[in-house]
């Protein structure tokens, strides 16, 4: 190798030092360890954490909680996915037309995105607050009060859907206005020449052209399924009888509210194995079917 | 301006927009309402209610919100300011210094898109306690310093960059630090900017991880913060709760509706690559 190579290549080393050491230490080493530890047992006062083969998963295939967080956690991704695409793509197309005040209606869309979910998940609570909360009173005015809705198995998780929407519908029309500005205007008065009205334009030209955009909304909202329970543990706590636990949720309850560090790794190597399956799924199949330009 | 002709289809939509719109700020405006009148309005809604400060005052006493607020600052500032410096050099050295084996290297960077910090949270709290860093500012920040996004975003501009800027730079003189300094950055400016509000918003909003990693007034974040106070008082006093949460975003909420443009594009840009 010449001198210039040696050069470049210590160079490099240094320069990529600081990013791959913390990266090692808080990303690689922590998934080696997790799933080393999830083949042991946790260690409790004096006993000391012992080989134990699949115990962990064991338990966890016999657990109902498990089911149930997985159970919600599909749910939840595939409610708030379809209802937050749709109102994105509404708000956008609402946002890139001409209307009077535009700059206002974005603004009005975008901004729970900027507020931290706890905050959101307070503010809500109240509207959720049986009987003197604003949903409540408001049902109430048909004679349908009474409700406990965060309170009841029945309505928690779609309560808890329903501020996610809330929160991430706006920042995924950001998405969208780039994705509409990126179509060509002759395109879509090509299309209305052609006599295509409103919808069939949006059918058959915006919506395909913006394809991209969809899958890569779709990607992010599928990790953002699992990767945030901040509300989860403002609102409900998992509750009531674990109608609102995600998987998130209950790695951190074992991991720290029950100490249970061992049974928390077998949890977390699901939650591995799902986030590589979409990442598998974006490198290998998303990536090669919806070209971009 | 030009005179157009509003079709009644037109006047549908805006109105199903303004519909919409309203709707969406609707459940904010409302808190705001609350927070600003005496706590026996928040369950009855009138119009010639009396405002008031006082929520915010006894929420200002109650908790130490100074604290955190100056707690969230330094975490924020922390992580800004390392991510700029190692997501700049990692992604100078991918673009510049490529060597047999660097676009391997980068797709393990990547990996770390997926699988962020709070997934392996049991895994790192252990380690940030075997550094003896519990309860520290460093410690919210540590697993965040090296972005994989960052690293991205950068690379991707550096890439950009015409050969020629560089190659000018070199023959002036300048070594590689000069180069990096004199045409890299200033380069990606913008993107810097971009990223810089992304991240901010990220890390001023992040709680999971911090309230795993904290348990004092010291070091807690205001989200965190807000949180304790808020389980303390629900279904006591709503007026105070939503007081202290209008409190703890408005510094972020004031800066948005400030700079409302700059956030909007720069989410845009740090989002299509």
């Amino acid at each position: 190798m010449s001198m210039t190579g040696h050069r470049t290549m210590l160079y490099s080393a240094l320069l990529l030092l600081p990013a791959t050491v913390l990266l090692w230490v808080f990303t690689y080493q922590p998934i080696f360890t997790t799933i080393l530890n999830s083949f042991y047992s946790t260690p409790r006062g004096r006993r000391p954490s012992v080989f134990v083969g699949l115990e962990n998963y064991e338990t966890m295939i016999a657990d109902p909680i498990f089911w149930k967080a997985m159970t919600n956690n599909l749910i939840y991704a595939l409610t708030t996915i379809p209802f937050s695409i749709a109102l994105a793509l509404a708000m956008a197309l609402l946002v890139s037309a001409n209307l009077r005040g535009k700059g206002l209606m974005r603004m009005a869309f975008f901004t729970p995105t900027v507020l931290p979910m706890v905050a959101v998940a307070n503010i809500w609570l109240f509207f959720y607050a049986p009987d003197y909360g604003l949903i409540d009173k408001f049902l109430g005015l048909f004679g349908m009060g009474g409700n406990n809705i965060l309170g009841s198995v029945e309505t928690a998780l779609p309560a808890v859907i329903a501020i996610t929407v809330w929160k991430e519908a706006g920042f995924f029309m950001i998405f969208y206005l780039a994705g509409l500005q990126q179509i060509s205007p002759t395109l879509i008065e090509a299309s209305r020449l052609e006599g295509a009205g409103f919808w069939q334009t949006l059918w058959r030209v915006q919506i395909p052209l913006l394809m991209p955009t969809t899958l890569f909304i779709s990607i992010n909202a599928v990790i953002g399924a699992f990767r945030l329970v901040d509300h989860v543990v403002a609102m409900t706590k998992g509750g009531p009888d674990n109608a609102t636990t995600l998987l998130l949720f209950y790695i951190y309850q074992n991991g720290f509210a029950f100490w249970d560090t061992a049974y928390a790794a077998a949890l977390t190597v699901v939650l591995l194995a799902i986030l590589a399956a979409i990442a598998l799924f974006q490198f290998g199949y998303a990536d090669k079917r919806v070209h971009y330009r | 301006m030009i005179e157009t002709r509003t079709s009644p289809a037109e006047l549908i939509v805006a109105f199903g927009g303004w519909v919409l719109a309203l709707l969406w700020v609707s459940p904010l405006l409302y808190a705001f309402w609350t927070a600003f009148h005496p706590a026996a309005y928040a369950v009855r809604f009138d119009l010639l209610a009396p405002w008031t400060l006082e929520n915010f005052a006894r929420v200002w006493n109650a908790a130490p919100f100074p604290r955190y607020f100056l707690n969230t600052f330094l975490l924020v500032t922390l992580i800004l300011c390392c991510q700029f410096v190692i997501c700049t050099l990692a992604a100078y050295a991918f673009v510049c210094f490529p060597f047999k084996g660097s676009d391997v290297l980068f797709m393990f960077v990547l990996l770390q898109l997926m699988i962020m910090p709070e997934a392996l949270l049991v895994e790192n709290y252990k380690t940030v306690a075997q550094l003896g860093l519990l309860d520290t500012v460093l410690a919210m920040g540590l697993p965040y310093l090296a972005s994989a996004f960052g690293i991205f975003l950068f690379r991707q501009t550096f890439k950009s960059i015409p050969k020629e800027l560089e190659e000018a730079a070199r023959l002036e003189g300048a070594n590689m630090f000069q180069v990096l300094l004199r045409v890299f950055v200033p380069v990606a400016k913008p993107i810097y900017i971009a990223y810089g509000l992304v991240t901010v918003s990220y890390h001023w909003n992040n709680f999971l991880w911090p309230l795993v990693v904290t348990n004092s007034v010291d070091t807690r974040p205001i989200t965190v913060g807000l949180q304790i106070f808020a389980t303390i008082e629900q279904g006591v006093d709503w007026s105070l709760i939503t007081a202290a949460t209008i409190l703890s975003v408005s510094p972020l909420l004031v800066a948005f509706l400030l700079f409302q443009r700059q956030f909007v594009q720069s989410f845009m840009r740090a989002g299509i690559r």
